[in-house]
């Protein structure tokens, strides 16, 4: 029986790591997937925290984030690809149009 | 508790792999060993259905599109972490005060959730969690939260449409 504390402290362990990603990489495909792992963790604290009290809403919660996940992924890589095909960069330094 | 252990550092190594590897590639294969050992969480979590969930959908679906994208760009080194004009502290401004922040608050709150031990000792109906399987959730889901549901097909819809406007090449 694992205390559910530590499965908290490894989701925020792991949420930690995904914010480092996103701050330290410049590759906007390295930033994606940090963001990935970050939403991985906060699924991960709301099925440890539905295990405790024994409710089931909250892993209707994590389906529900899979869901805008999955539709992130989607139009977050098109954009991806079609700001490559203008740029020709994978480096977001280099991708400043909104900058004023 | 051993398996926990297990599983708990192949997630962290596997998180780690993702934000230092030098190639996108390996980037993409260490997020698949990340889900997957989330996933094993899952099930010690005795969310079943959860678990075989987050295999097809994020080591089927959304890894296979990383991979794809990365094919497309061609997997070459990325130099992007290694800053090697300017020590590593100066490559930060005002954000390493903030990270320092923002730390100090993680390590006060993980602190005090170890310290104080267990949370509350609220229980629900064990009968109703049933084991966290596709039962149970398929009984909630379809009755409470009918309208999330709806409304997340209209999210997929909307995200099907826009990939495919997005990536359509230009006319």
């Amino acid at each position: 029986m694992v205390p559910t504390s530590y499965f908290l402290v490894l989701s925020a362990v792991l949420f930690v790591i995904g914010a480092l990603g996103v701050l330290l990489r410049r590759n906007v495909l390295i930033i994606f997937m940090s963001v990935e792992m970050m939403l991985n963790a906060v699924n991960l604290t709301f099925a440890a925290l539905a295990y405790h009290f024994l409710q089931i809403h909250g892993q209707i919660f994590v389906l529900m984030v899979m869901v805008v996940a999955a539709a992130e992924v989607a139009v977050g890589l098109a954009i991806v690809m079609s700001v490559i095909r203008h740029k020709d960069t994978t480096n977001i330094e280099d991708v400043n149009l909104l900058k004023g | 508790m051993v398996l926990f252990v297990v599983f708990a550092l192949i997630a962290i190594v596997a998180a780690v792999g993702v934000i230092i590897s030098r190639r996108p590639i390996y980037s993409a294969l260490f997020l698949l060993l990340n889900f997957a050992s989330l996933a094993a969480l899952y099930i010690m979590l005795q969310a079943q259905f959860l678990a075989a969930v987050q295999v097809i959908v994020y080591g089927g679906a959304i890894v296979v599109l990383f991979l794809f994208v990365v094919m497309l760009l061609g997997g070459g080194e990325l130099n992007d972490i290694r800053d090697t004009n300017r020590p590593f502290l100066q490559r930060f401004g005002w954000q390493r005060f903030v990270a320092v922040g923002l730390g100090v608050l993680m390590v006060a709150g993980l602190g005090y959730g170890l310290v104080t031990g267990e949370l509350s000792a609220v229980q629900g109906d064990p009968a109703a969690f049933g084991q966290g399987s596709v039962q149970a959730i398929g009984s909630v889901l379809y009755t409470d939260y009918l309208l999330p549901f709806e409304l997340a097909s209209v999210l997929l819809l909307v995200g099907m449409i826009g990939a495919v406007v997005l990536a359509r090449p230009p006319e």
